[in-house]
Protein backbone atom coordinates (compact mmCIF):
# COMPACT_ATOMS: atom_id res chain seq x y z
CA UNK A 1 0.00 0.00 0.00
CA UNK A 2 1.51 3.34 -0.95
CA UNK A 3 0.47 6.44 0.92
CA UNK A 4 -0.18 9.67 -0.96
CA UNK A 5 2.61 12.21 -1.09
CA UNK A 6 2.32 14.43 1.97
CA UNK A 7 2.49 18.21 2.07
CA UNK A 8 5.21 19.78 4.20
CA UNK A 9 4.31 20.25 7.88
CA UNK A 10 3.05 23.67 8.98
CA UNK A 11 3.70 23.47 12.71
CA UNK A 12 6.02 21.80 15.17
CA UNK A 13 5.24 21.02 18.78
CA UNK A 14 8.59 20.91 20.57
CA UNK A 15 8.17 19.19 23.91
CA UNK A 16 11.46 20.35 25.39
CA UNK A 17 11.04 18.50 28.66
CA UNK A 18 8.49 16.55 30.68
CA UNK A 19 9.61 18.31 33.86
CA UNK A 20 6.99 20.65 35.29
CA UNK A 21 6.33 22.22 38.70
CA UNK A 22 2.61 21.53 38.24
CA UNK A 23 1.05 18.08 38.26
CA UNK A 24 -2.25 18.68 36.44
CA UNK A 25 -4.43 15.56 36.37
CA UNK A 26 -5.24 16.14 32.69
CA UNK A 27 -1.64 16.50 31.54
CA UNK A 28 -1.31 15.41 27.91
CA UNK A 29 2.16 14.00 28.49
CA UNK A 30 2.52 10.22 28.43
CA UNK A 31 2.13 8.21 31.62
CA UNK A 32 5.78 7.25 31.34
CA UNK A 33 7.59 10.56 31.56
CA UNK A 34 11.12 11.10 30.33
CA UNK A 35 13.80 12.01 32.85
CA UNK A 36 16.05 15.03 32.43
CA UNK A 37 19.07 12.94 31.37
CA UNK A 38 17.12 11.59 28.38
CA UNK A 39 16.29 15.03 26.99
CA UNK A 40 17.81 16.30 23.75
CA UNK A 41 20.72 18.69 24.24
CA UNK A 42 20.62 22.37 23.28
CA UNK A 43 22.53 21.69 20.07
CA UNK A 44 20.30 18.77 19.13
CA UNK A 45 17.21 20.96 19.57
CA UNK A 46 18.79 23.75 17.54
CA UNK A 47 19.43 21.32 14.71
CA UNK A 48 15.78 20.21 14.90
CA UNK A 49 14.62 23.82 14.47
CA UNK A 50 16.99 24.42 11.56
CA UNK A 51 15.68 21.30 9.82
CA UNK A 52 12.08 22.26 10.62
CA UNK A 53 12.42 25.66 8.97
CA UNK A 54 14.11 24.13 5.92
CA UNK A 55 11.32 21.61 5.40
CA UNK A 56 8.51 24.18 5.59
CA UNK A 57 7.47 24.40 9.24
CA UNK A 58 6.21 27.93 9.97
CA UNK A 59 5.24 27.84 13.65
CA UNK A 60 7.20 26.24 16.43
CA UNK A 61 5.41 25.78 19.74
CA UNK A 62 7.81 25.50 22.68
CA UNK A 63 6.04 23.22 25.09
CA UNK A 64 6.65 20.52 27.66
CA UNK A 65 6.13 19.84 30.53
CA UNK A 66 7.06 23.35 31.44
CA UNK A 67 9.47 24.68 28.80
CA UNK A 68 10.78 27.29 31.26
CA UNK A 69 12.28 24.33 33.17
CA UNK A 70 14.94 24.33 30.45
CA UNK A 71 17.54 26.97 31.28
CA UNK A 72 18.50 27.12 27.60
CA UNK A 73 14.98 28.11 26.49
CA UNK A 74 16.05 31.62 25.51
CA UNK A 75 18.94 30.33 23.40
CA UNK A 76 16.63 27.92 21.57
CA UNK A 77 13.98 30.59 20.93
CA UNK A 78 16.62 32.90 19.48
CA UNK A 79 17.90 30.13 17.23
CA UNK A 80 14.42 29.18 16.01
CA UNK A 81 13.53 32.79 15.32
CA UNK A 82 16.78 33.29 13.40
CA UNK A 83 15.92 30.21 11.34
CA UNK A 84 12.74 32.06 10.27
CA UNK A 85 10.23 30.29 12.51
CA UNK A 86 7.32 31.89 14.33
CA UNK A 87 7.97 31.20 18.00
CA UNK A 88 5.24 30.47 20.52
CA UNK A 89 5.85 29.70 24.19
CA UNK A 90 3.27 27.40 25.81
CA UNK A 91 3.74 27.85 29.54
CA UNK A 92 2.09 27.72 32.94
CA UNK A 93 4.14 30.80 33.79
CA UNK A 94 5.84 29.01 36.67
CA UNK A 95 9.60 29.33 36.31
CA UNK A 96 9.40 32.58 34.38
CA UNK A 97 10.68 35.78 35.94
CA UNK A 98 10.36 39.29 34.59
CA UNK A 99 14.02 39.07 33.68
CA UNK A 100 13.58 35.85 31.71
CA UNK A 101 10.56 37.29 29.88
CA UNK A 102 12.60 40.35 28.92
CA UNK A 103 15.35 38.05 27.66
CA UNK A 104 12.79 36.11 25.62
CA UNK A 105 11.54 39.41 24.24
CA UNK A 106 15.01 40.31 23.02
CA UNK A 107 15.39 36.80 21.56
CA UNK A 108 12.38 37.57 19.35
CA UNK A 109 9.70 35.43 21.00
CA UNK A 110 6.53 36.09 18.99
CA UNK A 111 3.70 34.94 21.25
CA UNK A 112 2.88 33.48 24.64
CA UNK A 113 0.19 30.94 25.40
CA UNK A 114 -0.48 30.87 29.13
CA UNK A 115 -2.40 28.01 30.71
CA UNK A 116 -5.09 28.59 33.31
CA UNK A 117 -5.85 25.87 35.88
CA UNK A 118 -8.71 27.70 37.58
CA UNK A 119 -10.30 31.10 38.04
CA UNK A 120 -9.12 31.56 41.63
CA UNK A 121 -6.26 30.35 43.80
CA UNK A 122 -8.36 27.68 45.47
CA UNK A 123 -9.40 25.98 42.22
CA UNK A 124 -6.19 26.62 40.27
CA UNK A 125 -3.85 25.37 43.00
CA UNK A 126 -6.03 22.31 43.53
CA UNK A 127 -5.99 21.39 39.85
CA UNK A 128 -2.33 22.26 39.30
CA UNK A 129 -1.31 20.61 42.56
CA UNK A 130 0.98 23.57 43.24
CA UNK A 131 0.34 25.96 46.10
CA UNK A 132 0.88 29.61 45.16
CA UNK A 133 0.72 28.77 41.45
CA UNK A 134 -2.27 30.98 40.72
CA UNK A 135 -0.81 34.10 42.34
CA UNK A 136 2.46 33.56 40.54
CA UNK A 137 0.67 33.08 37.21
CA UNK A 138 -1.25 36.33 37.62
CA UNK A 139 2.04 38.12 38.30
CA UNK A 140 3.58 36.58 35.17
CA UNK A 141 0.49 37.59 33.14
CA UNK A 142 1.08 41.17 34.30
CA UNK A 143 4.67 41.09 33.05
CA UNK A 144 3.59 39.56 29.74
CA UNK A 145 1.16 42.46 29.29
CA UNK A 146 3.73 45.10 30.29
CA UNK A 147 6.32 43.75 27.86
CA UNK A 148 3.61 43.60 25.21
CA UNK A 149 3.72 39.97 24.10
CA UNK A 150 0.54 38.92 22.35
CA UNK A 151 -1.22 36.53 24.70
CA UNK A 152 -3.48 33.54 24.31
CA UNK A 153 -5.03 32.18 27.48
CA UNK A 154 -5.58 28.42 27.37
CA UNK A 155 -8.23 27.14 29.74
CA UNK A 156 -8.73 23.41 29.99
CA UNK A 157 -12.37 22.85 30.88
CA UNK A 158 -13.90 19.88 32.66
CA UNK A 159 -16.57 18.83 35.11
CA UNK A 160 -15.11 20.81 38.03
CA UNK A 161 -14.80 24.17 36.25
CA UNK A 162 -17.24 24.29 33.33
CA UNK A 163 -19.74 26.19 35.42
CA UNK A 164 -17.19 28.99 35.77
CA UNK A 165 -16.68 29.62 32.07
CA UNK A 166 -17.92 33.23 32.26
CA UNK A 167 -15.31 33.98 34.93
CA UNK A 168 -12.67 32.35 32.73
CA UNK A 169 -13.61 34.70 29.88
CA UNK A 170 -13.45 37.65 32.30
CA UNK A 171 -9.90 36.68 33.35
CA UNK A 172 -8.81 36.54 29.70
CA UNK A 173 -10.16 40.07 29.24
CA UNK A 174 -8.48 41.30 32.45
CA UNK A 175 -5.16 39.91 31.25
CA UNK A 176 -5.55 41.68 27.91
CA UNK A 177 -5.44 38.37 26.05
CA UNK A 178 -6.21 38.53 22.35
CA UNK A 179 -7.25 34.92 22.21
CA UNK A 180 -8.86 32.44 24.55
CA UNK A 181 -8.84 28.71 24.01
CA UNK A 182 -11.72 27.02 25.75
CA UNK A 183 -10.42 23.49 25.49
CA UNK A 184 -12.49 20.67 26.90
CA UNK A 185 -10.26 17.95 28.34
CA UNK A 186 -9.27 15.35 25.78
CA UNK A 187 -9.11 11.98 27.45
CA UNK A 188 -5.59 10.89 26.58
CA UNK A 189 -2.48 10.65 28.75
CA UNK A 190 -3.10 11.45 32.41
CA UNK A 191 -6.64 12.62 31.68
CA UNK A 192 -7.57 9.04 30.78
CA UNK A 193 -6.83 8.11 34.41
CA UNK A 194 -9.12 10.92 35.54
CA UNK A 195 -12.22 10.34 33.48
CA UNK A 196 -14.44 9.98 36.53
CA UNK A 197 -13.07 13.19 38.06
CA UNK A 198 -13.11 15.32 34.90
CA UNK A 199 -15.73 14.11 32.40
CA UNK A 200 -18.22 16.96 31.91
CA UNK A 201 -21.92 16.29 31.81
CA UNK A 202 -23.82 16.54 28.54
CA UNK A 203 -25.64 19.56 29.96
CA UNK A 204 -22.35 21.32 30.78
CA UNK A 205 -21.07 20.68 27.26
CA UNK A 206 -24.28 22.08 25.79
CA UNK A 207 -24.20 25.16 28.02
CA UNK A 208 -20.53 25.78 27.22
CA UNK A 209 -21.28 26.07 23.52
CA UNK A 210 -24.04 28.61 24.20
CA UNK A 211 -21.76 30.61 26.49
CA UNK A 212 -18.94 30.58 23.92
CA UNK A 213 -21.23 31.64 21.08
CA UNK A 214 -22.69 34.52 23.13
CA UNK A 215 -19.22 35.67 24.18
CA UNK A 216 -17.94 35.53 20.61
CA UNK A 217 -20.74 37.83 19.47
CA UNK A 218 -20.30 40.20 22.42
CA UNK A 219 -16.49 40.34 22.13
CA UNK A 220 -15.98 40.45 18.35
CA UNK A 221 -12.81 42.42 17.65
CA UNK A 222 -11.76 42.18 21.32
CA UNK A 223 -11.22 38.52 22.10
CA UNK A 224 -11.04 35.60 19.69
CA UNK A 225 -12.37 32.42 21.28
CA UNK A 226 -11.36 28.99 20.03
CA UNK A 227 -13.52 26.21 21.35
CA UNK A 228 -12.59 22.55 21.59
CA UNK A 229 -15.86 20.74 22.38
CA UNK A 230 -16.34 17.71 24.61
CA UNK A 231 -16.00 15.05 21.97
CA UNK A 232 -17.44 12.20 24.06
CA UNK A 233 -20.73 14.11 23.94
CA UNK A 234 -20.56 14.64 20.18
CA UNK A 235 -22.15 12.62 17.38
CA UNK A 236 -19.22 12.93 15.00
CA UNK A 237 -15.51 12.76 15.75
CA UNK A 238 -13.10 15.68 15.65
CA UNK A 239 -10.92 15.96 12.52
CA UNK A 240 -7.95 15.06 14.68
CA UNK A 241 -4.73 16.86 13.63
CA UNK A 242 -6.43 17.69 10.33
CA UNK A 243 -5.66 14.10 9.36
CA UNK A 244 -2.74 11.93 10.48
CA UNK A 245 0.68 13.45 9.75
CA UNK A 246 -0.82 16.13 7.50
CA UNK A 247 0.10 19.42 9.15
CA UNK A 248 1.83 18.97 12.49
CA UNK A 249 5.01 17.31 13.66
CA UNK A 250 5.75 16.64 17.32
CA UNK A 251 9.13 16.14 18.97
CA UNK A 252 9.14 14.45 22.39
CA UNK A 253 11.83 15.36 24.97
CA UNK A 254 13.96 12.33 24.01
CA UNK A 255 13.82 13.27 20.32
CA UNK A 256 11.06 10.84 19.30
CA UNK A 257 9.32 12.26 16.24
CA UNK A 258 5.55 11.76 16.36
CA UNK A 259 2.57 12.85 14.25
CA UNK A 260 0.82 13.93 17.49
CA UNK A 261 1.66 14.00 21.16
CA UNK A 262 -0.31 10.84 21.97
CA UNK A 263 0.82 8.74 18.99
CA UNK A 264 3.21 6.67 21.12
CA UNK A 265 0.12 4.88 22.49
CA UNK A 266 -0.46 3.23 19.13
CA UNK A 267 0.89 -0.30 19.11
CA UNK A 268 3.00 -1.50 16.23
CA UNK A 269 4.39 1.89 15.26
CA UNK A 270 8.08 2.60 15.64
CA UNK A 271 9.00 6.26 15.98
CA UNK A 272 12.36 7.50 14.78
CA UNK A 273 14.52 9.90 16.79
CA UNK A 274 15.27 13.39 15.49
CA UNK A 275 18.99 13.00 16.22
CA UNK A 276 19.19 9.68 14.35
CA UNK A 277 17.36 10.28 11.05
CA UNK A 278 16.73 13.48 9.07
CA UNK A 279 13.36 15.01 9.94
CA UNK A 280 12.41 15.34 6.30
CA UNK A 281 13.01 11.63 5.73
CA UNK A 282 10.95 10.76 8.81
CA UNK A 283 8.09 13.01 7.69
CA UNK A 284 7.87 11.74 4.11
CA UNK A 285 9.18 8.20 4.25
CA UNK A 286 8.83 6.62 7.68
CA UNK A 287 6.34 3.83 8.19
CA UNK A 288 4.77 5.51 11.23
CA UNK A 289 4.07 8.79 9.43
CA UNK A 290 2.57 7.03 6.42
CA UNK A 291 0.52 4.56 8.46
CA UNK A 292 -2.74 6.55 8.38
CA UNK A 293 -2.21 9.06 5.60
CA UNK A 294 -4.83 9.22 2.87
CA UNK A 295 -7.82 6.87 2.97
CA UNK A 296 -6.58 3.41 1.97
CA UNK A 297 -6.03 2.35 5.59
CA UNK A 298 -9.67 2.92 6.51
CA UNK A 299 -12.20 0.24 7.40
CA UNK A 300 -15.97 0.41 7.29
CA UNK A 301 -17.92 2.48 8.22
CA UNK A 302 -15.25 5.11 7.37
CA UNK A 303 -14.21 3.72 4.01
CA UNK A 304 -17.54 4.40 2.28
CA UNK A 305 -18.47 7.44 4.39
CA UNK A 306 -18.71 10.80 2.67
CA UNK A 307 -17.45 12.54 5.81
CA UNK A 308 -14.08 10.82 5.63
CA UNK A 309 -12.55 13.76 3.76
CA UNK A 310 -13.70 16.09 6.53
CA UNK A 311 -13.01 14.19 9.76
CA UNK A 312 -10.44 11.61 8.52
CA UNK A 313 -12.14 8.98 10.67
CA UNK A 314 -11.46 10.95 13.84
CA UNK A 315 -8.64 10.34 16.29
CA UNK A 316 -6.33 7.33 15.76
CA UNK A 317 -5.23 7.34 19.40
CA UNK A 318 -8.83 7.29 20.60
CA UNK A 319 -9.59 4.42 18.22
CA UNK A 320 -6.59 2.58 19.69
CA UNK A 321 -7.59 3.32 23.28
CA UNK A 322 -11.27 2.42 23.00
CA UNK A 323 -11.61 0.09 20.01
CA UNK A 324 -8.22 -1.53 20.50
CA UNK A 325 -7.47 -0.88 16.82
CA UNK A 326 -5.89 2.34 15.58
CA UNK A 327 -7.45 1.86 12.13
CA UNK A 328 -11.00 1.59 13.50
CA UNK A 329 -13.57 4.38 13.31
CA UNK A 330 -13.18 6.77 16.25
CA UNK A 331 -15.86 5.46 18.68
CA UNK A 332 -17.11 9.04 19.12
CA UNK A 333 -18.79 8.60 15.71
CA UNK A 334 -22.45 7.56 15.82
CA UNK A 335 -21.66 5.12 12.99
CA UNK A 336 -19.18 3.24 15.20
CA UNK A 337 -20.54 0.03 16.75
CA UNK A 338 -18.83 1.17 19.97
CA UNK A 339 -20.55 4.56 20.12
CA UNK A 340 -23.38 3.53 22.44
CA UNK A 341 -20.91 2.10 24.94
CA UNK A 342 -18.76 5.24 24.73
CA UNK A 343 -21.78 7.40 25.51
CA UNK A 344 -22.84 5.15 28.38
CA UNK A 345 -19.36 5.32 29.92
CA UNK A 346 -19.11 9.09 29.43
CA UNK A 347 -22.45 9.60 31.14
CA UNK A 348 -21.49 7.32 34.02
CA UNK A 349 -18.15 9.14 34.47
CA UNK A 350 -19.90 12.51 34.29
CA UNK A 351 -22.13 11.53 37.23
CA UNK A 352 -19.20 10.23 39.30
CA UNK A 353 -17.44 12.30 41.93
CA UNK A 354 -13.94 10.84 41.94
CA UNK A 355 -10.87 12.52 43.41
CA UNK A 356 -8.14 13.87 41.15
CA UNK A 357 -5.19 11.61 40.41
CA UNK A 358 -2.15 13.82 39.93
CA UNK A 359 0.57 13.45 37.37
CA UNK A 360 3.78 12.16 38.99
CA UNK A 361 7.35 12.48 37.81
CA UNK A 362 9.43 9.29 38.00
CA UNK A 363 11.74 9.07 41.05
CA UNK B 1 -18.48 45.70 19.61
CA UNK B 2 -18.29 46.75 15.99
CA UNK B 3 -15.39 45.84 13.76
CA UNK B 4 -16.11 48.31 10.97
CA UNK B 5 -13.36 50.51 9.69
CA UNK B 6 -13.83 54.27 9.08
CA UNK B 7 -11.77 56.24 6.57
CA UNK B 8 -10.21 58.20 9.42
CA UNK B 9 -9.20 55.07 11.37
CA UNK B 10 -5.56 54.14 11.40
CA UNK B 11 -5.10 50.39 10.90
CA UNK B 12 -2.17 48.85 12.73
CA UNK B 13 -0.76 45.34 12.30
CA UNK B 14 -0.57 44.01 15.84
CA UNK B 15 2.57 42.72 17.47
CA UNK B 16 3.04 39.03 16.84
CA UNK B 17 1.58 39.32 13.34
CA UNK B 18 3.96 39.54 10.40
CA UNK B 19 4.25 38.81 6.71
CA UNK B 20 6.70 36.10 5.76
CA UNK B 21 7.82 34.60 2.49
CA UNK B 22 7.45 30.84 2.66
CA UNK B 23 10.32 29.58 0.51
CA UNK B 24 9.19 25.96 0.63
CA UNK B 25 5.66 26.63 -0.69
CA UNK B 26 6.75 29.67 -2.70
CA UNK B 27 4.01 31.88 -1.28
CA UNK B 28 3.62 34.90 1.03
CA UNK B 29 1.89 34.22 4.32
CA UNK B 30 0.71 36.19 7.32
CA UNK B 31 2.03 34.61 10.50
CA UNK B 32 -0.11 35.23 13.57
CA UNK B 33 -0.71 33.58 16.94
CA UNK B 34 -1.80 29.99 16.23
CA UNK B 35 -2.69 30.92 12.64
CA UNK B 36 -1.14 31.14 9.20
CA UNK B 37 -3.01 32.96 6.43
CA UNK B 38 -1.97 32.59 2.83
CA UNK B 39 -1.61 36.03 1.26
CA UNK B 40 -2.67 36.71 -2.28
CA UNK B 41 -1.31 39.74 -4.18
CA UNK B 42 -4.22 41.92 -3.11
CA UNK B 43 -3.94 41.07 0.58
CA UNK B 44 -0.23 41.67 0.49
CA UNK B 45 -0.62 44.97 -1.34
CA UNK B 46 -3.05 46.18 1.34
CA UNK B 47 -0.88 45.07 4.25
CA UNK B 48 2.23 46.59 2.68
CA UNK B 49 0.66 50.05 2.86
CA UNK B 50 -0.05 49.83 6.58
CA UNK B 51 2.70 51.72 8.38
CA UNK B 52 0.97 52.59 11.64
CA UNK B 53 0.50 56.26 10.70
CA UNK B 54 -1.59 56.23 7.51
CA UNK B 55 -5.36 56.32 7.83
CA UNK B 56 -7.52 53.81 6.03
CA UNK B 57 -8.62 56.58 3.63
CA UNK B 58 -5.01 57.42 2.80
CA UNK B 59 -4.16 53.76 2.27
CA UNK B 60 -7.01 53.20 -0.16
CA UNK B 61 -6.16 56.40 -2.06
CA UNK B 62 -2.58 55.19 -2.46
CA UNK B 63 -3.76 51.77 -3.64
CA UNK B 64 -6.25 53.28 -6.10
CA UNK B 65 -3.51 55.35 -7.68
CA UNK B 66 -0.88 52.61 -7.64
CA UNK B 67 -3.13 50.03 -9.28
CA UNK B 68 -5.15 52.50 -11.37
CA UNK B 69 -8.43 51.15 -9.97
CA UNK B 70 -11.71 52.83 -8.95
CA UNK B 71 -11.32 54.19 -5.38
CA UNK B 72 -14.78 52.94 -4.28
CA UNK B 73 -13.96 49.43 -5.39
CA UNK B 74 -10.54 49.48 -3.66
CA UNK B 75 -12.07 50.92 -0.54
CA UNK B 76 -14.76 48.25 -0.39
CA UNK B 77 -12.31 45.38 -0.97
CA UNK B 78 -9.76 46.70 1.52
CA UNK B 79 -12.45 47.34 4.13
CA UNK B 80 -13.77 43.79 3.84
CA UNK B 81 -10.27 42.37 4.00
CA UNK B 82 -9.07 44.40 6.97
CA UNK B 83 -12.35 44.02 8.87
CA UNK B 84 -11.76 40.28 8.70
CA UNK B 85 -8.29 40.70 10.18
CA UNK B 86 -9.63 43.05 12.86
CA UNK B 87 -12.22 40.46 13.87
CA UNK B 88 -9.41 37.91 14.14
CA UNK B 89 -7.32 40.28 16.33
CA UNK B 90 -4.47 40.52 13.84
CA UNK B 91 -5.08 44.15 12.92
CA UNK B 92 -6.45 46.93 15.09
CA UNK B 93 -8.14 50.20 14.07
CA UNK B 94 -6.89 53.11 16.13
Amino acid sequence: MSAPRANPPMAMLAELTHRCPLSCPYCSNPLELERKDRELTTDEWKDVFTQAAEMGVLHVHFSGGEPASRRDLEEMVAHARDAGLYTNLITSGIGLTRRRLEALDSCGLDHVQLSLQGVDAQMADLVGGYKGGFDRKMQVAGWIGEIGFPLTLNAVMHKKNFDRLEETIAIALDMGARRLEVATVQFHGWAAKNRAALMPTREQAKQARLTVNAARARLAGVLVIDYVPADHHSDYPKPCMGGWASTGINIAPDGSVLPCHAAHTIEGLNFDKAHERPLKDIWYNSHAFNAFRGFDWMQEPCRSCELKTKDFGGCRCQAMAIAGDAAATDPVCIKSPLHAELVRRAEADAEDDADLIYRLMPD
Amino acid sequence: MSVTLQDSDCPVILRGVRTHFDRVRNVWVLLAPERVLKLDDIGRAILDEIDGTRSFGEITAILAEKYDAPPERISEDARTYLSGLIARRMVEAR
